[in-house]
Parts: structure tokens; sequence; C-alpha cells
């Protein structure tokens, strides 16, 4: 078969049970589409599993799955999402990304051309990462039995001599730090959401953060903690810390960054964004001493540049995490519960 | 933001702060209920309570719409979604609250029910529209301010001949529920509610206005602040209420003013009129029958009333015994009097709809001050047999 009868195919047809069924249609998939943009030295061994030798070190494992509706969101796809996520779940552990790899579930008529388009995302996601996809998996299901492509990613990474992130070095006297903006994931997501569509210019956030992170932990090795604040927000996610921990933790509100179309769109919808999902922003722990080195870096980086300062580690008040508001009151931020609804008042 | 970050300036709340703080006399106490679970939320979200003198304490009213559905009326449309075949449409608030034996809409969706979270009537229209093989029904519930889009949806369904739509009707009217609470005997006669003045409604207000307040204000002689719900809105609003009580007025005046008239929205009130009419009387959570206080659907449109539409079994309704929402609704309680309060009832959990909505008080409670309420609670109980002895 021709590169030229591929791509016509890929224009026009549909994922079918074929594909799944290990014969001459799913290697043809395989070769086509996932072979062609994902290729690399590793991958192009062409087994089903990747062989190499392990880095020095200590190793980082983690796996992701990646389920979205819609497919397709303003800033970013499911393809870029699957390679994002994994590879900053290895960099929040302290490491620097080395593989990926990649499975996929196909739902039964899902288009090729799209399947093509969240390949070709992937590809491109992976490459500027410069962590390669080196192994595979593809199934298909049979229609209204998937929601379209599921995309499951697991990570390899290494970690550096000197760095240990770890909760339970979390102390009181650290400073939190945040990389940016909350909430811009979440916000695109409900805004092309089929039942909720509003005009807005917001994108996700969607990034790879181990550079970010890798020149973080070359100047502060002694970084305590790294988060990324994905589903249920920074505030979900420093309630987990500071359980694990066993600290209190206290913000400042009005350090905390929200683009005015973000928190426009939260008011609108009874949403507060402390617990809105990110995908390319990073909270970290560190001694204060280091803090305004720290934040110097990451306001130099391009996933970086509102970073901020916004709170504390404390003493006593074990679990909690507290705001200072903008108002000059206090609150408590818990944890989410359950799914944020829109208020109906 | 223009129009919210003004009103949640620090400086402002300071001097505004210090201003109540003047006005308040230390020699009496102020008992202001808010009405809306809006209000609550922004008290606690913003730490409202904390700028307060001792003195001057916020009473939270029964303004949830989720939290004052009776468990009957939820029963109702759980028995609609599984038994007739039927799509049914609910905001998400009410998705999570407990009926009978803690069955909610979320378990009958688990359990295979047709049940859709919609963000206003329109979608709920569009599902019918997309699913004319399929009975949808729109679970409507809410205050006047979710009234008129409910209104709106039914005079739509008819004008476009859609058969297979219908309203399952629970609107209910917040100036019948102030004046009820005025005149119960937790007020009047028990005095086990202190109340000196009220924080009104603000969104509501936006579509009735403030007259409708008026009788009530009169015949008990309490002030009635319009309010919004921004921190500085609750916060210049308690002033004014204090300012009143201290001059000894009851009026009801606005401090909303920038979206509430004394008149409303006449052209939705209009809508309303044409396709609602006023209950006898319908049941409120922890305020019981409350008479002239909801509004069913005309005769006109009888079509698109889902209580006609479909045949509802009588049944035994309970709520969570020890549950203490209804008290907490009136007023009489506070959330760290219930003794389920994070120990069984928690927003993952719900034994009550208070627990369950943004709006609802031990949602507040819990979400912003539960550690200080879990304390509170505990150090309650632990008194109690003490006092028994």
């Amino acid at each position: 078969m021709n590169s030229v009868d591929t791509s016509a195919r890929f224009r026009t047809g549909s994922v079918d049970m074929t594909h799944g069924g290990g014969g001459r249609a799913m290697a043809e998939l395989i070769r086509d589409l996932f072979h062609r943009h994902l290729n690399n030295p590793l991958l192009d061994q062409g087994h089903d599993a990747a062989v190499f030798q392990p880095p020095a070190g200590r190793l980082v494992l983690s796996t992701d799955g990646h389920v979205i509706s819609p497919l397709f969101f303003p800033g970013g796809d499911i393809g870029c999402l699957s390679v994002h996520g994994t590879v900053n779940d290895i960099a929040m552990g302290g490491a620097r990304p080395l593989y990926l790899t990649a499975s996929f579930i196909l739902e039964e008529g899902y288009p090729l051309a799209d399947l093509e388009r969240i390949v070709m995302s992937m590809a491109r996601a992976a490459s500027e990462a410069g962590v390669p996809v080196v192994t595979g998996d593809t199934k298909v299901v049979e229609r209204g039995k998937g929601d379209g492509v599921f995309i499951t990613t697991t990570g390899l990474g290494v970690v550096p001599e000197g760095v240990d992130i770890r909760a339970d070095r979390i102390r009181p006297g650290q400073l939190i730090l945040l990389s940016g903006t909350m909430g811009d994931h979440g916000i695109a997501i409900l805004s092309k959401r089929e039942n909720l569509e509003f005009e807005t210019e917001i994108r996700s956030d969607t990034a790879a953060l181990h550079g970010l992170v890798g020149e973080m932990l070359e100047a502060v090795p002694s970084i305590a903690m790294l988060r990324d604040p994905t589903r249920g927000g920074v505030a979900s996610t420093l309630n987990e810390l500071a359980t694990a921990a066993d600290v209190g933790m206290v913000l400042d509100e009005a350090e905390i960054l929200i683009r005015p179309d973000v928190a426009a769109a939260c008011e609108l919808l009874g949403l507060d964004p402390l617990y809105v999902a990110n995908e390319g922003k990073l909270l970290c722990i560190c001694e204060a001493s280091d803090a305004d080195n720290l934040l110097k870096i990451m306001k130099a980086h391009r996933y970086g540049q509102d970073a901020a300062i916004i709170g504390k580690v404390t003493e006593g008040s074990a679990g909690l995490v507290q705001m200072e508001t903008g108002l000059g009151g206090m609150r408590v931020v818990d944890w989410l519960s359950g799914e944020q609804l829109p208020r109906i008042c | 933001m223009k129009y919210v970050d003004e009103y949640r300036n620090r400086d402002l709340a300071r001097t505004l702060a210090d201003a109540i703080r003047r006005e308040a006399r230390a020699e009496r106490s102020y008992h202001i209920m808010e009405f809306c679970g809006g209000h609550t939320h922004a008290i606690f979200r913003y730490g409202v309570q904390g700028l307060m003198p001792g003195n001057v304490k916020y009473v939270h009213g029964p303004g949830c719409p989720v939290c004052v559905l009776p468990v009957r009326r939820l029963d109702d449309a759980v028995e609609i979604a599984e038994h007739h075949d039927v799509i049914l449409c609910t905001y998400g608030d009410m998705m999570r609250v407990p009926g009978t034996k803690q069955r909610s809409l979320i378990r009958a969706k688990a359990e295979g029910a047709d049940i859709r979270m919609v963000y206003s009537t329109l979608d709920a229209l569009k599902i019918a529209r997309d699913n004319p093989e399929r009975q949808v029904v729109f679970f409507a519930i809410g205050f006047e301010t979710t009234t008129p889009p409910t209104a709106v949806a039914i005079k739509q369904a008819k004008a476009e001949g859609l058969q297979n739509f219908s309203v399952f009707c629970n609107h209910v009217l917040t100036p019948a529920a102030i004046a009820h609470i005025l005149g119960s005997p937790d007020v009047q006669e028990t005095g086990a509610v202190q109340i000196d003045g009220f924080l009104g409604p603000s969104h509501v207000s936006s579509v009735i206005g403030s007259r409708p307040y008026e009788a009530a204000a009169r015949l008990y002689r309490k002030p009635v602040v319009i309010a919004g719900f921004e921190p500085l809105d609750v916060m210049q609003s308690t002033l004014m209420v204090i300012r009143q009580i201290n001059e000894g007025r009851h009026d009801v005046e606005n401090e909303y003013t920038r979206v509430v008239t004394r008149d409303g929205n006449t052209k939705a009130q209009s809508l309303v009129n044409d396709v609602l009419e006023m209950r006898d009387s319908f049941e409120w959570r922890g305020l019981g029958s409350v008479p002239d206080s909801a509004l069913k659907i005309r005769d006109a449109y009888q079509f698109f009333d889902a209580e006609k539409r479909f045949e509802i079994s009588q049944k035994q309704s309970r709520e969570v015994k020890s549950c203490e929402c209804p008290a907490i609704l009136r007023g009489v309680k506070r959330p760290s009097d219930c003794k389920l309060f994070g120990t069984v009832c928690t927003p993952e959990n719900p034994m009550g709809a208070c627990m369950v909505s943004s709006e609802g008080a031990c949602a507040a409670y819990w979400t912003y001050a539960r550690h200080q309420t879990i304390a509170e609670a505990k150090a309650k109980r632990e008194q109690k047999p003490e006092a028994v002895a």
C-alpha cells in the first residue's frame, strides 16, 4: 500500500473492529498512523516491548489514564494532554522524564482523521518535551462502549542525585509557591461542554513542566515538595499535602492569580477557581530562604511567568488549609466535595 | 473584575467594619437573619462574621431552594424518573440530595434511571426536541429567581407543540416564608429564635422587587434590607439593619440598588403570572405547611404539568431521624447543634439537603469553618450528660 492510499483512508475512514483484531488492518494502523508520527529508534524496533539500558539513579514510574470530553478543546486536545499529564507526574517526583508508553482504547466508528490529529498532537508534545513514546497498544471497543478515544500513558524518569521530593519533608516555616494562574484548563473545557457552550478566549494551560522543574531543582535541589494541582485544583492538592505532612497551611488570596475571564466564568457558574483543574501549573514547597531565588527562576521561565509566593506552612491545626481572604477575613479552604456544581439561586 | 472586585475591597471592608462597630450598641445584641444561602455563603467564604463585633450575629435563614424542598417531592421526582421511563432533567444541586432511605437522584441514575443535569430550562427543551420518542420532565425547583425561566420553557413548549415535555413544578415564594418565620411560635412565643432584622433576598428581589416584603416588615415590626451577595453588600446591609434597629424603624430598605427596584422585573412577573398560579399551601422542609407560598401550573398549561401527566403514588416519605435540617432552616439551631454534623453527615455522605447544596448552612459550615464547628459540636455533646445530671 502506498502512502497516498493511506492518507486518503485517514481523511474519510473510521475506526472499525478490525483495527483492534490483531490482523492486517491493525498492523497498518500501527504502521501508518502511530509509528509514522511517533517514530523514534526504540519504537521503530517494532516489538511489543521497548528494550533499553536503565540509567543510573533512582527511577520514577507513573501512569495516567486520560478520558476527557470534548477530545479537542481550546489550547489542546487529548493527545498533547496525555503526554503533558504523565511527563508532569514524573517531573513532580523530581525526576527527568525519559520514556513514555501509550495505550489507546478506540471506539468503533471514531473518524480516523480525528485520530490522526490526536496522534500528531501527541507526537508534537512528545517531541517538544524530548520524551519519546517508545511502545504502545491499541484496542477497539464497540460503538457506544467508549467515548471516542481513551489514552493511558505511562512514564519512566530518573531522579537526579541529591533530589528528594516527599510530602513528609514539608515542615512549618516553609513557603508555598505557585507557578501561575488558576483554573484555565477546567474553564476552557467547561466552555466547550455540550450543554454549556460560551464564547471565550480562555485556553487550557496544558504544558509539560519538566523543563521548569529541572531549572528549579538545579538551583535548589533541596525543594521539599512539588505537585501539579490538576483535578480538584490547588485547594484539594494543598489539603492532600497538609494532611500527608501533618501541618497547617495559610494562604494569601491576594497572591493567587486568576485570569479575569476565568474569574468571570467562575462567578457566572458559581464555581470556585481554587477547585478548578489546571494542567500546566505547579505548586512548590521550599525553605523560606530559597523562595526568592526559586521565584526568580520560575518567573524567567515561560511556564512560570506569573509565579508567586502564595502562602506558608504553619505549625498546629494539622491538615487544615486556611486563607486570608481578599476582604481581610479568614476562611478554611477545604477539600473538594464531590463535583463542583453550579448554584441554583 | 469590574462590578465584582469593587464589592470585595479590603479597605472598604475595614471602613464598614469600623462603622458597624461604632453603630452597634454595646449594651445589646443584634440577631440578623440572612434569608438566602447566597448570603450565608458570602459570610463564610469571605470571613465576614470575623469582621463583626461580638454582639452582631447572623442567623441563617431558609433561603436555600434545595434545602426547603420536602423529601416527599424529591421521592416523587425519583419515582417519575424510575417508573415512567422518562428523561428527568434537574439542576445539579438537586442530584445528591438524599430522599427517603438515602435514595438520591444520583443513586437512581447509577442504577439506570435517565437523569440529566442541566444548567437551564433551555437545555431541557433541547433534550425534549432531540428525543421526540421519550418523555422529558424538567424538575423545576427554586425561588422566584428560577421561576421565570420555567414559565418561559412551558410557554415555548406550548408554542412549539412539544408533546413530550413537562414540568414537575416546585417553585416557592420568599415573602410568604419570611412572614411565616416571623409569625411562627419560635419567634413569637418560645423565643427559640431571636430575629431583630433581615438581610432580604438578593437575586429573588431582582425579579419581585422590594415591595412584597413591606407587609411583613410592618406587621412584625422588623427591618428588612435587600442585600446583594457580595461581601461588601452584606456588610453595608448589616450596617443599615443595625441603624434601623437603633432608630426603632422597621422599613424595607434596598442596599442592592444596582439591580433591585421597588417593583422588580414586571415583564418577568407577568410571564410567571401567565403560566403559574398560587397553590393554597405547600409543604416546606423545616417550616411545615405554608399558605400561599408556592406556585403550580395553570389549567391553560396543564398539558405540561408532570403531576397531571404521570401517576405519582402515595408514599411514606421519611427524613433521617436525627437530622436537624428542619430546625436549622428555621434558625432555631445551628449546624454545630446537630449530632450528625461531621460525624455521619458529611458532603460525601449527606444525611440532609443542608449538607449538599452550596447554599445550605451545613455545607457552608463544613466548607469554611468545620474544624471550629466540629469542636463546638463535640463540646456540646460532652457537656450534655452533666447538664442532665
